[in-house]
């Protein structure tokens, strides 16, 4: 299958600063790709050139086939954006922005994700007016309205409280659905987990890590957490060593076992509860998650 | 089309809804309007004969020399302009529309100006109808041209104070809005022909009043048209949609929008 999004040994530069230093990857159609990484990594250096708002200093971008600089004209009205810095004029009443921007796109203005979004009772009020959320959310609105083939989405929850970020969720899982190809840049690793097919980790300007949340998480040095609480913490100071531990800590009432290999670790903690005829209260086990696996990679400097 | 339509609305409302712009557009040409009116015809009965053309050209330098800079720097810093380039919004959009829309609030306070200047203060009326609206337009074009370049070469809003008032202050000393051309001493006379407003009450006078002229009229127009002409092609050309103004030396290409007038220096006597 074609790719949507084809970015190729990209390259932005800023002066003598290197941002982006050759990454390539592609995007499928219908596949919602996120690019995660701490600030000054090339997030939005990759996504201000494929929106076409810079230029690339070397290599090729492609989006849906057309040259996001050359053929912008294009590509706007298949283009869905959200950017993490921009405004709509203060004096612009919600309704108004709509309008405004829906005729640009020749499509009927949307004033349904206005209310699906929450902005039912703002709809006259000026830009200004809304709080930073509800500025997200409107921009989120014109961002969707003229339903784009494309959507790119930089930092989409910043600012915005649980309800509006579930709704959020919701929105994009529907886009995706009927086949939008959605790029997520993110500083949130359980957003990126629970939305993206695929994530890449950009580290000063170099993808150091790409594949499935999934894939990503199972391929780290990660440890499973096992909380365990028994009824006379029996776990506490037995001086004994457990199979695949490699940490042991108490807190309060729990114990805490961070295990490589989680089946042995487990067996041996039940199994020893048992034998001291204790009773267990409360066992929880906690995968290593994207979080982990993220500040895994880049605490290492990228290193696999 | 409508596109065009809901952009010329929005901008039309923003010169009213917005504090700053209402203050240009209206409340600061109608207040010295009436405070000169009442102040001048006192003092000097000759201020009458060009007191129409007079506020009217003050009103046109206050809605555009003062008004349009700011809201484009504002809109630049704001990254207005960067989402209005991914929703494929024009240039010349962003630097038109504004522009018709505050010749549109002008044309409103220029009829205040007009129809009661005669009834206030006994101000005679132009007596050429039609050329006294093309000189306001071409006036009103010139003025808005130098605005938007200020406005688009500005690093910031600070900035745009300095360069608009490096014109609108000497317009309203020199221009013969306040004193007549010939009252000045020759030299003055002559930076006075740097402006757009000296040019514009020539004109007006020349044209529309029947008034003594220091120079051709009708160069005046064309001056102002071309200048006009010469601000928005720079303006546009300079355009930046990014939020921070690059300093780049591109940026003196805009000194070219006084060629015109300084070739009237020049040239008229």
């Amino acid at each position: 299958m074609k790719s949507v999004i084809k970015v190729s040994d990209f390259q932005k530069n800023y002066g003598q600063l290197r941002a982006v230093k050759g990454i390539s990857f592609e995007v499928a159609p219908g596949e919602i790709f996120g690019l995660l990484g701490p600030n000054g990594a090339g997030k939005t250096s990759i996504l201000e050139c494929l929106e076409g708002l810079r230029i690339p200093n070397g290599g090729s971008i492609e989006v849906l086939g057309l040259n996001p600089v050359g053929q912008a004209e294009q590509l706007y009205n298949q283009l869905g954006v959200q950017l993490q810095s921009a405004g709509l004029p203060d004096s612009m009443q919600v309704d108004e922005a709509m309008k405004f921007f829906c005729a640009y796109h020749r499509v009927a203005p949307r004033y349904d994700l206005l209310d699906r979004l929450g902005l039912t009772a703002k709809r006259k009020d000026q830009y200004f007016q809304l709080s930073l959320g509800q500025q997200r959310r409107l921009l989120l609105a014109l961002a969707v309205a003229h339903n784009p083939a494309v959507l790119l989405l930089d930092e989409p929850t910043a600012g915005l409280d649980v309800a509006a970020r579930v709704e959020l969720h919701q929105m994009v899982r529907e886009m995706q659905a009927v086949g939008t190809t959605i790029i997520l840049a993110t500083h949130d690793m359980a957003e990126a987990e629970e939305l993206a097919d695929r994530v890449a980790i950009l580290l000063e300007g170099e993808i150091v890590a790409t594949g499935t949340p999934l894939e990503l998480t199972a391929t780290g040095a990660g440890l499973t957490k096992v909380s365990v609480r028994t009824e006379t913490a029996c776990l506490s100071d037995t001086g004994r060593t457990w199979p695949g531990v490699k940490q042991h800590i108490s807190k309060g009432e729990y114990n805490i076992f961070y295990s490589s290999d989680i089946a042995p670790t487990l067996s041996a903690v039940i199994g020893y509860i048992d034998a001291q005829q204790d009773s267990l209260i409360d066992l929880r086990v906690e995968r290593p998650s994207l979080e982990d696996r993220f500040l895994e990679i880049t605490n290492t400097g990228g290193s696999k | 089309m409508t596109a065009f339509v809901n952009h010329f609305l929005f901008e039309f409302k923003t010169g009213i809804r917005n504090k700053s712009l209402l203050l240009m557009n209206y409340l600061f040409p109608f207040g010295f309007y009436v405070m000169l009116g009442l102040l001048m015809t006192g003092i000097a009965p000759f201020y009458r004969e060009g007191m129409v053309s007079s506020m009217v050209t003050f009103a046109i330098m206050a809605a555009t020399l003062l008004g349009l800079p700011d809201p484009l720097v504002t809109a630049r810093e704001a990254g207005i302009f960067r989402n209005y380039k991914i929703n494929g919004i024009p240039a010349r959009s962003i630097l038109m529309i504004p522009v018709l829309t505050t010749i549109f609030h002008l044309l409103i306070i220029a009829v205040v100006i007009t129809g009661t200047a005669p009834l206030f203060f006994a101000a005679p009326l132009p007596v050429n109808w039609p050329v006294f609206f093309l000189i306001f337009v071409l006036t009103a074009f010139a003025c808005s041209g130098l605005g938007v370049l200020i406005g688009v070469i500005s690093s910031s809003s600070r900035m745009t104070v300095l360069w608009s008032q490096i014109i609108f202050v000497p317009s309203m000393m020199l221009g013969g809005l306040v004193m007549p051309l010939e009252m000045l001493p020759e030299v003055m006379r002559r930076i006075a022909q740097l402006l757009p407003a000296t040019h514009a009450i020539n004109a007006f006078r020349g044209l529309t009043q029947q008034l003594g002229v220091d120079f051709s009229p009708i160069a005046s127009m064309l001056i102002l048209l071309t200048g006009g002409l010469i601000a928005f092609a720079l303006a546009h050309y300079l355009f930046s949609w990014d939020q921070r103004n690059p300093a780049t030396k591109q940026r003196y290409l805009a000194i070219l929008a006084l060629l015109p007038y300084l070739i009237g220096v020049f040239v008229l006597s």
